[in-house]
């Protein structure tokens, strides 16, 4: 008896531009990742408004002015979502990568995320109120 | 109890004849508060002998009947009749190569867990003249979720890095190194970072939590990622700022 | 097998991710607010020149917009590569060399205030 075995495994290809395509966990998480294009552009325009605030007060104002083109809104509203997207995903995860352990049992994940979120709601509301929002 | 037909598609792969693998229909009829697995078994005894898949305790502790149930990684023991409609898809778990019908080839998986030291490694030898360690309930429950992993593989299928990276350790594998790392009797973190703390060890890892999602057993490798990153990242600020401060 | 580099730019991720979750929201609102022609008072040239001429304000807006970039830089390094665009070592020069350029930058603008 000398049958040899014959392996041929066969292996499958994973797409490598829309795998995220094939499942709503994935889509999520890639939702998670481009949130970074928002946060990036827009710091990159905080960026630009410190520039034209160095310049003076003529560049600032027109920079100012510039916030106000129907395209800065639009971008403003998305940015936002998506800003907001960021923020829920990251505190939701915070537990996970620092767990605290007092005695023998673990702090609730909630109860730190719960204090993220408490903290970003008076850190918020304090910078709001401090520029003069309201 | 109260039987119907149920409908599968089974993805089927035979190495000696077929040049890529398809779906072959079944219908089987089997009583409601079935699993998949027990739906495989009758169609093994019943209608296609040649159907090949792993299985063995039929109570998720072995780790053997992972397979992709309508695209999601699943124990087959586990998954009840009951909570799918219309046809069913069964295919192997993805990212492995395929053997033959629902059975991986997961030497790759295998060769991983070894190369992390998944056994304690004491700071200093100890003889049995000496006693035991000594562990108290908080020093245990610290790495306790990490034992829990029955090596069912399902969360290499679910994770997207390891499906675009082969050569990524993986979560089972670098949430098994963290369960000793975390042992209070444990010595062996140095030479376990040598292999996770390398761009093919946690640094793939762009904390999908996929893995976590699927674990049926809810080790949460996916935490203790992120956990080994902040470490790893500590080390390195020792290591590259501060190197005096190294033993 | 080497031990990787990548602490370096995770670590900046980490806590340019952490600054951006907490404060860039609310200075989204700010700015949205100037858009929709009601702008907060603190935008005003002569309230933020002031700020920004303090050194309080001169070291949280450049610890905000450099963190904020590194954070940004890392993530979208990994989502290019998410995308298929495999070139990582490109790419990260590309996005970490932009992270950089825009550190001076903000150093520079702060320190002209």
């Amino acid at each position: 008896m000398d049958e040899k075995m014959s392996r041929n495994p066969y292996t499958r290809v994973v797409p490598k531009t829309h795998w995220f395509l094939r499942h709503p966990r994935y889509m999520r998480y890639m939702c998670r990742e481009v949130t970074c294009i928002f946060i990036g552009i827009y710091t990159v325009m905080l960026l630009v408004g410190l520039q034209r605030l160095s310049e003076g007060r003529a560049a600032y104002e027109a920079f100012l002015q510039g916030l106000r083109e129907p395209a800065s809104i639009v971008f403003h509203v998305l940015a936002l979502g998506f800003a907001v997207y960021h923020t829920v995903t990251w505190f939701n995860v915070t537990p996970k990568a620092l767990p605290v352990q007092i005695g023998e049992e673990f702090v609730p994940g909630a109860a730190i995320a719960g204090a993220h979120y408490a903290i970003w709601a008076v850190l918020s509301l304090l910078i709001l109120v401090l520029a003069g929002a309201f | 109890m109260s039987e119907r037909v149920f409908e599968f598609e089974v993805l089927r792969y035979n190495p000696e004849k077929d040049s890529e693998p398809h779906f072959q229909r079944y219908s089987v009829s089997c009583p409601e508060e079935w699993v998949v697995l027990d739906a495989l078994n009758r169609i093994k005894e019943t209608i296609d002998p040649t159907l090949s898949y792993r299985w063995s305790c039929h109570m998720a502790v072995c780790g053997s009947c992972g397979m992709m149930i309508n695209g999601e990684p699943k124990l087959s023991c586990k998954s009840f009749l009951r909570n799918y409609e219309g046809v069913i898809r069964v295919e192997p778990l993805t990212h492995f190569p395929i053997e033959r019908d629902l059975v991986t080839v997961i030497d790759d998986f295998v060769g991983k867990l070894k190369r992390v030291k998944p056994y304690l490694i004491p700071k200093q030898d100890k003889p049995v003249s000496e006693g035991e360690f000594l562990q108290s309930p908080a020093e245990l429950k610290k790495y306790k979720q990490y034992t829990l992993c029955i090596n069912c593989m399902l969360c290499y299928a679910a994770c997207p890095e390891y499906g675009l990276i082969p050569k990524f350790i993986g979560p089972a594998a670098i949430a098994l190194a963290h369960r000793y790392n975390e042992d209070s009797r444990d010595g062996g973190r140095d030479e376990r970072q040598e292999e996770i703390a390398t761009n093919e060890g946690v640094w793939e890892c762009s904390f999908v939590g996929a893995c976590s999602e699927v674990c049926p057993e809810h080790v949460d490798p996916a935490s203790a990622l992120q956990q080994v990153k902040i470490k790893s990242t500590l080390d390195w600020a020792q290591e590259h700022l501060m190197p005096w401060t190294k033993k | 097998m080497a031990k990787s580099n990548k602490p370096i730019v995770w670590g900046l991720f980490a806590a340019g991710g952490t600054v951006t979750a907490f404060v860039t929201p609310v200075l989204i609102v700010l700015t949205l607010l100037a858009a929709l022609g009601h702008a907060p008072a603190m935008l005003s040239y002569d309230k933020l020149h002031s700020f920004g001429a303090h050194w309080f304000g001169k070291v949280s807006l450049f610890v905000v917009v450099s963190l904020s970039l590194w954070g940004c830089a890392h993530r979208l390094r990994i989502t290019c590569y998410d995308f298929g665009l495999r070139a990582d070592l490109l790419v990260a020069v590309v996005v970490y060399a932009a992270a950089f350029a825009g550190t001076v930058a903000t150093a520079v603008y702060l320190a002209a205030l």
